[in-house]
């Protein structure tokens, strides 16, 4: 166990390098000088190069990354070429937004997949399954922007019962702040649970060919029982490998569905300094993205290992 | 009244007719043997009882058990009943524990539902329980998950689940095919004494009648769905009145005909085997250590004779398939020489290693799994003529295959097929047509008619002891049923934790084996001949 905890750390670490490596080498070769930028249009040459000089632009790359990796083990992202706030103010607004939309939709996603898997599963080839495999289809071919579209129509146009857009803040109560994140919660999450519905329902159906759930049945156990108790554990495996990947998906979901709901999210300021070519912002927040993704990913190799002794054992 | 009794069972998947009007019954404290070979429809016996059948299927006729019409029970009677009054043991005590809960929790679950006991009560049954089946609380807490165990205690485990609530009949469908004969004497010497202590009824599912003569009282003869014979087991064995029962018997005991055994020490040994040992490295202790490595094979030498049949017979586990790994050049030895019509195998690379690929073949276990079922006859045996120096045209390569395939007994004809147009036995000649198509000198089979059904394992005997007769080719059978070495070998070797610890001539070795590991295997492996003799003596 502590070979396998051990040897899952050291790949996240070097996964956490390798992209931090990965993030500012891409970031250098995107055109655009943010000095220029900063000065606007009508700046000397001269003063760009002053400018450069104090950001430390003009130090050789290797430098350069060392400096600013080194400032992202403080949590020091540096400062915004924008705003000239430093990039963590700027996060520790958003994150407040993006973390509780990410996790929500996460949650919401299982709490629909799996239920809808079992469902399936356990009236393979029925009508019911049939139904449910369908608007899983329909739920993974449709685009979560279109889906947040309609929600919105629905939701907040025809019966007004929540907020179109916008966010009032956590300060205005939890209750409203909530409110208005549950349409885009639920615009990200369906095509995701839509994909884990479909993984647990075939997951499931495998692990119902086993030979030890006709062993749990022959102890006298009713159908249902020998689901929950003896298949869903076993069908968990790819279930929390897809979950693990889906964080990634639904991170990257905030980016659109943010600017389609006027979020001040992660994903509406890494939009924005994207189009301002703020690049230090934009170094923090994906390297943030990353280091949350690799995070959840340990996770899942763990959760591995509490669900499967095997796992625990072997390594 | 019998405890279990079925009369006028027909039962139909779909639109094919699995049995029909079958009739048995099992009393208390009683064995029933029921015998048939593949798809016969003993197991779809056993799981119309349980009503575990699969959603097609129509059951018609009566089944009562105990006074109740399974066939029209409710599931929740069902349920009531599976578990509690009739327990189920299955083949494959490897796949028929939940790898991911504790032996105790599985044990104990059962006990639980049926009983309603609290955790502790029922843990503390299921220890009982486990003790009784021979899993000591010392070496095997309720901790301990199935991954943790061999066959042979998982086996156990199951049939702890099966037995804990005392139940009134136990079906056993198949219970110790999956094990090696030492282990499956003592699950069958445990099967026993639980019968006898609770007067439990039990129906003992198995093809193979040596087992069945062994255990059960009374026997049913099963074929397409249908009974052949049934009744007193000593009797129906002995007088053999039912053709089927006499063809069952004959091919159990078949032994192919064959010229005499050639000599070793004729001429240059076509392989040499000289101290060869492997050690595998033991399980990782901490991210640079590991504990100390298993040694698999331990200092084996011997060598074999040109047209030579040797069997290498041992436990499962005792190493057999990794030296047959390692004289196939598919493993690496950690020490020691392994030489191949004079030539070094050992350390050679993939090309130095092809003329001596062409000479030597291999026939597996499983007739199903060895095949890729996308792939044409043609295609499959063929397979090892890329070895050949000179690639042979197409016209030239289906010539071959069709000779391969006449040889052993298929038509050119099935050349255009694909393998799950076959049945296993003759999955099996295809195996032995694409060992032989290069014309090897050695061919080495891993348990090669285990898999199969006792008629189809004669002939398929029969052929392996025609081509060597024919073709001259040198067998080294790997396996642990000793009749399939008495039928088809000149000599035996005994293999015993990685050791070779006796080889002689192989009637023999089989007659009176000298070290403990052979004295062990003979007295295990079930045999027609002394278990009818036994019973009749029993009865008088």
């Amino acid at each position: 166990m502590t070979a396998y905890l051990l040897k899952r750390l050291t790949i996240a670490l070097v996964t956490l390098v390798l992209a931090s490596m990965v993030v500012f080498a891409v970031l250098e070769v995107i055109p655009g000088d943010p000095a220029r930028l900063m000065l606007g249009m009508n700046a000397s040459a001269d003063q760009v190069e002053l400018l450069r000089n104090q950001m430390g632009l003009n130090a050789p790359l290797a430098l350069r990354y060392l400096h600013w990796a080194a400032g992202l083990l403080s949590l020091d992202f540096g400062r915004s070429y924008t705003y000239s706030v430093p990039v963590i103010d700027l996060v520790r607004e958003r994150i407040i937004v993006s973390l509780p939309l990410a996790l929500i939709a996460l949650v919401l996603s299982t709490v629909i997949a799996i239920p809808v898997g079992l469902f399936s599963a356990s009236r393979r080839g029925r009508a019911g399954d049939t139904i449910a495999m369908g608007a899983a289809q329909f739920g993974v071919a449709v685009p979560n922007f279109w889906f947040a579209l309609m929600l919105i129509y629905l939701f907040a146009v025809w019966l007004r019962l929540v907020p179109a857009g916008g966010f009032p803040g956590w300060s205005a109560g939890v209750w409203p702040a909530l409110k208005s994140l549950l349409l885009p919660a639920i615009a990200l999450a369906l095509p995701q649970a839509a994909i884990l519905a479909r993984v647990a329902r075939s997951a499931l159906i495998e692990v119902l060919h086993e030979d030890y759930i006709r062993t749990a049945r022959a102890k006298g156990m009713p159908y249902r029982a020998v689901l929950w108790r003896h298949a869903l554990r076993n069908a968990m495996i790819p279930v929390l490998t897809i979950l693990g990947l889906q964080f990634a998906f639904l991170l990257a979901g905030t980016i659109i569905i943010e600017n389609v709901f006027y979020l001040p999210g992660l994903g509406r300021l890494v939009f924005q300094a994207i189009n301002q070519r703020d690049l230090i912002v934009v170094e923090g927040v994906v390297m943030l993205l990353v280091a949350a993704v690799i995070a959840v990913n340990l996770v899942v190799d763990l959760s591995y290992a509490i669900v499967d002794p095997r796992l625990r054992s072997r390594q | 009244m019998s405890l279990l009794e079925i009369e006028n069972l027909s039962l139909t998947i779909g639109n094919t007719q699995i049995l029909r009007d079958v009739g048995l019954s099992v009393a208390s404290g009683e064995v029933m043997g029921l015998v048939g070979e593949s798809g016969s429809g003993k197991s779809m016996t056993a799981l119309t009882v349980m009503q575990l059948l699969p959603w097609a299927a129509r059951a018609t006729g009566r089944v009562t058990f105990d006074g109740i019409d399974i066939l029209a029970a409710s599931e929740d009677q069902m349920c009531a009943l599976r578990g509690d009054d009739i327990g189920m043991v299955f083949q494959e005590p490897m796949t028929a524990l939940n790898p991911v809960k504790t032996i105790g929790e599985q044990v104990a679950e059962g006990i639980r539902w049926h009983t309603k006991a609290s955790r502790a009560d029922a843990e503390d049954r299921a220890r009982k329980m486990l003790d009784r089946v021979g899993l000591p609380a010392a070496n095997f807490p309720l901790s301990r998950y199935p991954h943790e165990l061999s066959g042979g205690q998982r086996q156990r485990v199951v049939i702890a689940i099966a037995c804990a609530l005392k139940p009134k009949l136990l079906i056993a469908d198949e219970p110790t095919t999956a094990l090696d004969v030492v282990l499956q004497a003592q699950i069958l010497d445990l099967l026993r004494d639980l019968v006898a202590e609770n007067r439990m009824g039990l129906l003992l599912i198995s093809h193979d009648l040596a087992v069945v003569t062994e255990m059960a009282d009374r026997i049913t003869i099963l074929r397409h769905g249908e009974v052949m014979e049934a009744g007193d087991t000593a009797r129906t064995l002995s007088e053999q009145l039912h053709p089927y029962t006499r063809q069952l018997a004959q091919a159990s005991m078949h032994v192919p005909a064959r010229a005499e055994a050639h000599n070793a020490g004729s001429g240059k040994p076509l392989l040499q085997v000289e101290s060869v040992t492997r050690d595998y490295p033991g399980p990782r202790t901490s991210l640079f250590r590991h504990s100390a490595p298993t040694r698999a094979v331990d200092d084996v030498s011997f060598s074999m004779a040109p047209g030579q049949s040797v069997a290498l017979v041992g436990r499962s586990g005792c190493g057999k398939s990794t030296l047959a790994r390692m004289i196939l050049a598919l493993d690496k030895s950690t020490a020691g020489t392994i030489r191949f019509r004079g030539e070094t195998v050992t350390g050679k690379s993939e090309a130095e290693l092809k003329p001596a690929r062409r000479d030597m073949q291999v026939v597996f276990q499983d007739p199903y799994g060895s095949f890729d079922p996308r792939q044409k006859v043609e295609k499959l045996v063929a397979e090892p003529l890329h070895v050949l120096e000179k690639k042979p045209a197409p016209a030239e390569r289906r010539e071959m295959v069709a000779h391969a395939l006449h040889e052993v007994g298929l038509s050119p004809r099935d050349m255009d097929k694909y393998p799950h147009e076959f049945s296993g036995g003759q999955r099996q000649r295809l195996s032995i047509a694409r060992a032989i198509i290069t014309r090897p000198k050695l061919v080495v089979a891993d348990e090669p008619v285990s898999a199969l059904d006792v008629s189809i394992r004669a002939q398929i005997l029969d052929l392996f002891a025609e081509l060597n007769q024919k073709l001259g080719i040198a067998y080294l059978f790997i396996t642990h049923d000793l009749t399939v070495a008495r039928a088809i070998t000149d000599e035996v070797m005994v293999m015993h934790d990685g050791r070779i610890v006796e080889r002689g001539r192989t009637s023999e070795v089989l007659d009176h084996p000298q070290s403990e590991a052979a004295k062990a295997l003979v007295a295990a492996a079930p045999d027609l001949h002394r278990a009818i003799a036994r019973r009749l003596q029993e009865e008088g």
